[in-house]
C-alpha cells in the first residue's frame, strides 16, 4: 500500500500551500487520545482517502469542544474552549466539519453559532450514508458481516439531541448483515450512562450502571456485533460486554470501523 | 320562594369565581418569579406544537391503552362542558333545559351523546383506577409520590366519577318527571341515563324532583369546587399544557441555552471586541449564575412544573432512575412547584418569601440527584406535555460549578485537565496528533 493512503493533510499545511479543503474532519479529544477510539478516527481516515475526499485536519491545534465543562456546569470554561476554538476556525475560514464524536457534532453546530461560529456541521454517520448514496462507497454483498447479526445502539446526543436515527441504520444496512433492534431504541433509546459528563466521574450511588443496563439489552437481541457511533458510547459498551465476560463472541465497534473493515481498507 | 335557587347559584357561583380568580393571580404572580425568556418568537411553529401536542394529544399515543383512555376523558371534558353552559344560564335565569325547546331533536342527540361520553368517561377513569391501585404500574409510584400526590391522582379520578354519576341520576329522574310535572320540558328519550330509571321508577314525584334537584346542584357545584381544587392539584394540566407546549423549547434537545452575561467576560479575557461596544456599556446587573432557588428558574420552568400532571413517563425512562439512582425528572418537577409555591404563598402573606432561608437547590433537590443526570434528554423526549426537566438540572449544575465550586471532585479534575491540557483527560497537548504518525507507520 503506498503511504499515500495513509495522508493526513492538516489546516496549517494547506493554508501554507494557499490551499483550502472540501471538509474539516474534527477529530475530538476521544478520537485523538482514547486507544480504542484511535482505530475509529484511523478507519475515518482510510475512507477518506478511499474516496478522494479533500479533507484536513486541526491536528496539534485542536483542542477540547468544551462540551464536558459545559455539561458539568462550567460555563466560563465552555465559553473559553468554544471562543478559542471558534477563532481558530474562523481563522481558517472553515465552512465544513465532519465530526465521529456525537458531543462535538453537537456543541459546534449547535452552540457554537451564538458564539460566532457558523458551520455546515456533519456527524460521521450521516456523511457516510451520504456518500453511499452519492455511490462513492460501493460495499460489495457477501463481505465480511453477510449474515452477522448488528445491533445499533443509539447515541442520546446524535438521536434525541439532533433526531439523527436514520443515517447510521442505513450505513448498516448496506452491509448486507442482519439489523436488529434493541427493545428500547430511536426516541425511546437508552443512554449508555456516560453523557452530560458522566463519563468524567463515578455513578452516583444505585443498585446498577447504567451501561450494565444498556449491554443487556444489547446481548438479549443475540447481536453478534453492537454498532456504535459515539466515542462515549464506545467505551460504555465495551466495558459492559467485557463486564458480562462476552468479549470473545460480542464485538463492540464504530460504523466507520464497519465499513472500512467491510471495505478492506 | 321561585327566587331562592336563583340567588342560592348566583352566591355559590360568585364564591368560585372569587377563589378561582384568586388562585389564577397566585399562580400567575409564582411564575412570575422566574426570569425572563424570550419565547415569542416562530409563532406558526408554537401553534402548531400546540394543536398537534397538547390539542391533538400526539406524544400521548406512544402508550396506546392510556392513550385512548385519557382520550375519552379529555374528549368528554371538552364537549360534556358545552352542556355546562346550560347549566349556568338555567341556574341564573330559573329555567330548566333552556336549549332544549330551541334544538328539539337535535338537543335529544346531544344529550344522547354527551351520555355516551359520560360513560365513556366514567368507564375510563375505573379503568384509570385500578391501573394505579390494583395492577400498581410502576410509574405511579416512586420516592416523590408521598400521600398527598397519590390522593389527589385518586381524588381526581373519583370526583370525576360521581359527578358522572350525577349527570346520569340526573337524567334518569328527569326524564320520570317530564310526564308528571310541566316544569320538565319534554326532551325525549336518552339511552344512558334511561337504563337508570328502573332504580327511581317507584318513587313519588316530590321524591323525585329531591333527587333531580340534588343531582343538579350537585353536578353543578361539583364543577365549580373541582375548578378551585385543580388549581392547587397537578390536574391543572388541563389547562396549563397548552400553553406549556405554545412556550416549549423549539431548538435541537442537545442544545443548552447560553449565557450572555459570560460571554461578555470571556471575550474580554481574550482581548477579542464584545458585543454592544463592551466596557462602554455600563454591566448589567449580572445575579447569580445559573439557579439556586425558583427566581433564578426562568418563568416557563415554573410553568412546566405547574403543568406536570405526575405521569412519570420521564422517571420511567430515565436511566439514572431506572439504575436506582436518586434523580427522577418528576420529582424535579414537583419540587419546583412546591418552592414555588411556598415562596409565592409566603410573599402574598406579607412572610419571607424567597428570604425564608430555605433554597429549591439544598432543601427541595440534592445535589446528588442533579449529579446523576446524562443529558440524555429522555424525560424531555417522553413527556406528552412537552416539560423539560433537563434545563432546570442543568442550571443548578452551573449554579454549583459557578458559584459554589461544589462540583464532584471528579469534574474538578476534569476542568482542570481542559485549562491545561486542552482535553477532558489528562493527556499531553503535544500528543493530540499521534494518530496520524501511527496511521502513517501503520501504511509503511
Amino acid at each position: 500500500m503506498s503511504d499515500n493512503q495513509h495522508n493526513v493533510p492538516t489546516m496549517a499545511e494547506m493554508a501554507a500551500k494557499g490551499e483550502s479543503p472540501e471538509i474539516l474532519f474534527w477529530v475530538g479529544c476521544a478520537g485523538s487520545f482514547d486507544d480504542r477510539y484511535k482505530n475509529v478516527t484511523k478507519a475515518f481516515i482510510k475512507i477518506l482517502n478511499k474516496v478522494k475526499v479533500n479533507f484536513a485536519v486541526l491536528g496539534p491545534e485542536e483542542t477540547c469542544t468544551g462540551d464536558p465543562a459545559r455539561r458539568a456546569g462550567n460555563e466560563f470554561l465552555f465559553q473559553m474552549q468554544a471562543v478559542a476554538n471558534i477563532q481558530v476556525l474562523n481563522g481558517y475560514n472553515i465552512k465544513k466539519i465532519v465530526t465521529a464524536c456525537p458531543h462535538c457534532f453537537n456543541t459546534i453546530k449547535n452552540e457554537y453559532p451564538e458564539l460566532g461560529g457558523d458551520y455546515e456541521v456533519i456527524h460521521h454517520a450521516t456523511y457516510l450514508q451520504q456518500l453511499i448514496d452519492e455511490g462513492k462507497i460501493i460495499l460489495k454483498g457477501g463481505g465480511e458481516f453477510k449474515g452477522k447479526r448488528i445491533t445499533y445502539h443509539d447515541s442520546c446526543y446524535l438521536g434525541r439531541a439532533n433526531n439523527i436515527y436514520e443515517a447510521p441504520r442505513t450505513v448498516l444496512e448496506a452491509l448486507d448483515s442482519e439489523l436488529v433492534e434493541m427493545k428500547r431504541c430511536r426516541t425511546k433509546g437508552l443512554c449508555c450512562g456516560a453523557g452530560g459528563a458522566q463519563m468524567f466521574k463515578d455513578a452516583e450511588s444505585g443498585d446498577k450502571e447504567i451501561n450494565i443496563e444498556r449491554t443487556e439489552e444489547a446481548l438479549a437481541t443475540g447481536a453478534n456485533i453492537i454498532a456504535s457511533a459515539c466515542p462515549f458510547c464506545m467505551t460504555m459498551m465495551s466495558d459492559g460486554v467485557k463486564n458480562k465476560e462476552k468479549e470473545d463472541k460480542v464485538k463492540v465497534l464504530d460504523i466507520a470501523e464497519l465499513i472500512a473493515q467491510s471495505e478492506d481498507l | 320562594m321561585e327566587y331562592i335557587q336563583q340567588i342560592a347559584f348566583v352566591i355559590v357561583t360568585a364564591f368560585a369565581a372569587y377563589f378561582l380568580s384568586r388562585r389564577i393571580k397566585q399562580i400567575t404572580k409564582n411564575i412570575q418569579l422566574g426570569k425572563g425568556t424570550d419565547r415569542g418568537d416562530k409563532s406558526p411553529e408554537r401553534w402548531k406544537n400546540m394543536f398537534l401536542v397538547a390539542f391533538g394529544q400526539k406524544k400521548m399515543f406512544k402508550k396506546m391503552i392510556p392513550a385512548f383512555l385519557h382520550l375519552l376523558i379529555y374528549v368528554g371534558f371538552l364537549i360534556i362542558n358545552l352542556e355546562v353552559l346550560e347549566f349556568i344560564l338555567d341556574g341564573l335565569l330559573g329555567t330548566h333545559r333552556l336549549f332544549a325547546p330551541f334544538l328539539g331533536e337535535f338537543y335529544t342527540v346531544c344529550i344522547n351523546f354527551f351520555e355516551l361520553l359520560a360513560v365513556g368517561v366514567l368507564l375510563s377513569c375505573i379503568v384509570f383506577l385500578i391501573r394505579r391501585n390494583i395492577l400498581r404500574v410502576k410509574r405511579f409510584s416512586g420516592l416523590e409520590m408521598t400521600s398527598w400526590p397519590t390522593l389527589d391522582a385518586n381524588l381526581i379520578l373519583i370526583v370525576e366519577i360521581v359527578l358522572m354519576l350525577a349527570i346520569l341520576t340526573m337524567n334518569a329522574t328527569d326524564q320520570l318527571l317530564q310526564s308528571q310535572n310541566a316544569h320538565y320540558t319534554a326532551t325525549g328519550s336518552f339511552f344512558f341515563s334511561g337504563l337508570l330509571m328502573p332504580l327511581f321508577e317507584n318513587l313519588s314525584g316530590p321524591a323525585l324532583v329531591l333527587i333531580e334537584r340534588f343531582a343538579w346542584w350537585f353536578h353543578i357545584i361539583g364543577i365549580f369546587a373541582f375548578a378551585v381544587y385543580v388549581t392547587y392539584s397537578k390536574h391543572l394540566h388541563i389547562f396549563l399544557a397548552f400553553p406549556n407546549t405554545y412556550y416549549a423549547n423549539l431548538n435541537e434537545k442537545g442544545k443548552i441555552d447560553n449565557m450572555p452575561e459570560v460571554t461578555n467576560e470571556v471575550k474580554m479575557m481574550l482581548g477579542l471586541p464584545q458585543e454592544n461596544g463592551g466596557e462602554q456599556q455600563p454591566p448589567a446587573e449580572i445575579g447569580r449564575f445559573g439557579a439556586k432557588d425558583i427566581n433564578d428558574l426562568t418563568w416557563v420552568n415554573i410553568m412546566n412544573a405547574y403543568a406536570c400532571t405526575e405521569c412519570g413517563r420521564c422517571t420511567a425512562q430515565c436511566p439514572a432512575n431506572l439504575t436506582g439512582k436518586k434523580l427522577s425528572p418528576r420529582k424535579i418537577m414537583m419540587d419546583t412547584r412546591d418552592r414555588a409555591e411556598e415562596v409565592g404563598k409566603s410573599i402574598t402573606e406579607g412572610g419571607k418569601g424567597l428570604e425564608d432561608g430555605k433554597a429549591l437547590l439544598g432543601d427541595y433537590i440534592t445535589k446528588e440527584e442533579i449529579n446523576a443526570c446524562t443529558s440524555c434528554n429522555a424525560c424531555v423526549e417522553a413527556c406528552p406535555v412537552n416539560i423539560d426537566p433537563l434545563a432546570i438540572i442543568l442550571q443548578m449544575r452551573r449554579y454549583i460549578a459557578m458559584e459554589e465550586s461544589g462540583s464532584p471532585a471528579s469534574w474538578n479534575a476534569m476542568f482542570s485537565n481542559i485549562e491545561t491540557s486542552f482535553s477532558p483527560w489528562k493527556f499531553a497537548p503535544t500528543d493530540r496528533f499521534n494518530w496520524a504518525d501511527e496511521l502513517k507507520s501503520e501504511g509503511k
